[in-house]
């Protein structure tokens, strides 16, 4: 058995000669396909892009208005060179999706970052049958398996209810590409007002225009001084915290929405309140079912514990192979959760 | 277990002291008492013995789950705990846990200590499909022993001392010792007369402070003690009803440890406390053995005459917590030690001595003399206040310990692992080498000393810069050199670079050094006394 030359492995990214265009790659190319808008996968400086439509109002706010980017509409193949590349949905985050190549009968599925939970604001992941699967593993280890979001919802609106009591904003931090938005949309808006930080609120807006159903918010940093938090749910990216933007909303309790909160010591070491696993990425359980589903003969792991899932993969008989990206040779977590986490 | 769970979690999930105070409060209002001395018990750091091995219980584990062992190792290292990682790879149970705190360690726990190891497996597996991933991590703790969930004693005992509206100190000083957590324990503690108290129970310890500013601004000279500060084993001598008692700083009863002492207490009168410092005693030159021929008689069940010859031990006592069966704790330091010392004339003994005086009468021969304080082998002085009580716990503005500078070396960071707890994942443990004829031999491991900050940056440097991996531990290319401080340093045969360092920890990361800079291992050799 041997791996697909149909895609390879680059100190730019993954390429594809048939069709010369690179998928997510990480230094600017000629001809970008691009999976999502979060920034370790759009990256600015390429000449050309293409993407999945669904992105239509994102990836402008993350690349800049002047980039030159083409949008496909979600399922319809496009010829590229002598390839046929489809979006098929990959439910991460708005506008997420996996990128299907096809050769001379040939298939391989990039899938980015992709999730199985439900999320309103995205369209579901939707599992391709392929010969070659690419799949991240930021969370591939047993440890992470999601509990379900509708009660982690209700655990934030319990505890932003009894910081309510006791006048306290509470502060919920969590990216603000995605994360933010299902927040928004899982989180109950009839307790009280909700404020956005301004790198927040600028996505809100992209995800109204792509008719996402999101509560009023408002961005934080156009109210009046002498405005009362008290009962508000303040939504804001990490890197916030312990800046004065902070502390305009005088007495807080912070916590933190995502799957690293799973284990303690991140949750202590962050100095959280509380923390909300809830994540954007598949878990365990579900990256190993996912590849099941797509009954590809190859698969590539990248993006996290890529050394651990192959060996897993490998002891249960399957042809997987770790991608190691020539810039980090692996996952700096401790820098990842330093700046933005979770975005790989 | 429900509510101790949740007890723990609310505990874990606040950096601040009164919310914590408070969860504890709600915790003692709303629980039995057989509940809540056990929850006691358990949080002022005592442990079930003799339960179950962690390895075990993860073996168990993965087996359950029918995980490989380097699965399971993967997922040990990114947590750093082993009872949470067990927590997180066992599917969590859809029943509700039977058991309250006091029956689940009653009537399954402590049973199991004296099954065999199929029993105890059997009884395990049934407790975890009643238990979900919080209640797990809880029972895992409690199987193989040690909260370390960021709650003090001295926080919980405020917590009790507000619940009960019983004074903190007189709560510290009714859970010091033996006692066991029972109902009845439980009802003495929060009364108001807790009537008659075991024969054994020690004082809690009066602790000092570092000093940080100069010592002559403590004002006049006149209005404190100045002792030298030992290195030894900090003990608490109780002499009751012609038994005695000798307990650790760490609440271990040591007696068995120190025939020597138990033999020059026969004679002492009933009621006596005496607070001081155990040392081996180097008796030609008058002064302490190094700590380390010391550590040769801690922790052994029985100590043999040679061990007794090389390494006699004395008591140097410098206060008296009790005197004719009375507490005069309240007594200034100064009163406290005249009587100290009238006793000690009138019955000497050479296992226990005056201390040796430091004998100074102005702050600069203070200086001085904390200077001289290796040729004692003291660590420094103490300050103590002259009308000064004797406290409880480490109140600052009475006690103050003056330490001399510490060794500082610099060396190379060549061996990096992960940590555990709020550190895990993040490489924070190193280990450190200096030059020997052009190689870099390990000298010291050390985790503390870094920011939040440097720490990732040097885990980002680790993991760009590994050059090889064994199992958890990461061989680093050596290029960042850091300035390590340590106590004493001792030749020792087992170690490659053929010396051992106490307390070595890191002071700053030296930016503007090079590894070509770092130190000699010829200029540690140097500074082992001989």
């Amino acid at each position: 058995m041997s791996f697909s030359d149909l895609i390879k492995s680059t100190p730019r990214g993954l390429y594809c000669e048939a069709g010369d265009f690179y998928v997510d790659p990480w230094l600017p190319v000629k001809r970008a396909v691009i999976t999502h808008g979060h920034s370790d996968h759009a990256r600015w400086g390429c000449k050309q892009y293409l993407a999945a439509d669904t992105n239509r109002h994102i990836l402008p706010a993350r690349l800049g208005n002047l980039a030159a980017i083409e949008f496909a509409p979600i399922r319809k193949p496009q010829r590229i060179g002598s390839v046929n590349i489809q979006f098929v949905p990959a439910g991460h985050i708005l506008g997420s999706a996996q990128v299907v190549i096809e050769h001379r009968g040939e298939i391989v599925v990039v899938s980015g970052d992709y999730k199985r939970q439900a999320d309103p604001t995205c369209l579901p992941f939707e599992p391709v049958r392929c010969h070659t699967f690419v799949t991240e593993s930021t969370f591939g280890l047993p440890i992470y398996h999601w509990p379900e979001s509708k009660k982690v919802f209700a655990d934030v609106n319990a505890w932003w209810r009894q910081n309510q009591r006791q006048g306290k904003a509470s502060v919920l931090l969590a990216y603000a590409l995605g994360k933010a938005q299902r927040l928004l949309a899982g989180i109950d808006a009839t307790i009280g007002p909700i404020y956005t930080h301004g790198s927040v609120e600028k996505l809100n807006q992209a995800y109204r225009s792509s008719a996402v159903n999101l509560p009023e918010t408002t961005y934080a940093s156009n109210l009046a001084k002498g405005t009362d938090f008290g009962s508000s749910l303040v939504i804001a990216p990490p890197s916030t915290l312990g800046t004065p933007w902070i502390r305009r909303f005088g007495k807080i309790s912070t916590g933190m929405a995502s799957g690293w909160m799973t284990i303690r010591g991140t949750r202590r070491r962050r100095g959280m309140d509380r923390g909300f696993v809830l994540s954007d990425h598949v878990d365990w359980p579900w990256l190993l079912r996912t590849i099941k589903e797509t009954e590809a003969e190859n698969i590539w792991v990248t993006h996290g514990y890529s050394d651990v899932v192959v060996r897993h993969l490998r002891d249960q008989g399957l042809n997987a192979k770790a991608l190691v990206t020539e810039f980090t040779g692996e996952l700096l977590e401790g820098e990842a959760t330093a700046n933005e986490e979770g975005s790989q | 277990m429900t509510s101790f769970t949740h007890l723990i979690w609310q505990l874990d999930a606040t950096t601040k002291t009164n919310e914590k105070v408070a969860a504890l409060r709600q915790y003692f209002e709303n629980s039995e008492p057989r509940d809540a001395v056990w929850a006691i018990y358990l949080l002022m750091g005592r442990r079930l013995k003799r339960l179950l091995g962690v390895r075990l219980l993860a073996q168990w584990a993965t087996s359950e789950v029918n995980m490989s062992d380097w699965l399971f190792e993967e997922c040990y290292e990114r947590v750093g705990d082993l009872a949470e990682t067990i927590s997180l790879i066992l599917p969590p149970s859809v029943k509700s846990p039977m058991y309250s705190l006091a029956d689940l360690i009653e009537d399954v726990l402590l049973p199991m200590q004296t099954m065999d190891e199929a029993q105890k497996r059997e009884s395990v597996i049934s407790l975890w499909k009643t238990v979900d991933q919080r209640q797990c991590f809880v029972l895992g703790k409690l199987m193989t022993g040690g909260f370390r969930i960021g709650v003090s004693k001295k926080l919980v005992t405020r917590a009790i001392s507000e619940y009960s509206a019983i004074d903190a100190p007189t709560i510290a000083h009714r859970l010091m010792g033996d006692w066991q957590p029972t109902e009845s324990f439980y009802q003495s503690l929060i009364r108001e007369d807790d009537g008659e108290a075991a024969i054994s129970r020690p004082f809690p310890f009066f602790l000092a402070n570092p000093l940080k500013g100069k010592a002559p601004d403590l004002g006049d000279i006149n209005d404190w003690v100045i002792e030298w500060k030992w290195d030894g084993v900090r003990a608490q001598v109780i002499r009751r009803q012609e038994q005695t008692f000798v307990w650790s700083r760490g609440e271990d009863l040591v007696t068995e440890q120190f025939p020597e002492i138990l033999e020059a207490m026969q004679t002492a009168p009933d009621g006596t406390v005496l607070d001081g410092e155990i040392l081996g005693w180097d008796k030609d030159a008058n002064r302490p053995l190094p700590f380390h021929q010391l550590q040769r008689r801690i922790g052994r069940k029985k100590v043999g005459k040679k061990l007794l010859t090389e390494v006699p031990v004395v008591l140097l006592p410098f206060d008296l917590l009790e005197l004719a069966g009375q507490d005069i704790r309240q007594e200034p330091l100064t009163s406290r030690q005249q009587q100290l010392s009238e006793w000690l004339e009138s019955d000497p003994h050479p296992a226990v001595q005056p201390p040796p005086k430091v004998g100074v009468t102005n702050w600069d021969e203070a200086v001085e003399a904390r200077e001289r304080s290796k040729e004692l082998r003291a660590e420094g002085l103490m300050l103590k206040r002259a009308a000064s009580p004797y406290q409880v716990g480490r109140p600052v503005g009475d006690w103050w310990k003056w330490k001399v500078d510490p060794y500082t070396v610099d060396a190379v960071l060549i061996y990096a692992q992960r940590g555990h707890g709020r550190r895990a994942s993040l490489y924070t443990d190193y280990t450190f080498a200096v030059w020997n004829q052009g190689e870099l031999v390990p000298f010291a491991k050390a985790y503390t000393g870094l920011t939040d900050v440097e720490i990732r940056k040097v885990d980002a440097f680790v993991r760009r810069n590994t050059n090889e991996r064994f199992g958890p531990v990461r061989s680093v290319k050596p290029q960042l050199v850091f300035e390590l401080a340590f106590e004493n340093i001792q030749s020792s045969p087992r170690h490659k670079s053929g010396v051992a360092v106490r307390f070595p920890r890191i002071i700053r990361w030296r930016h503007d050094k090079d590894i070509d800079a770092a130190d000699q291992l010829s200029t540690l050799l140097d500074l082992i006394e001989e």
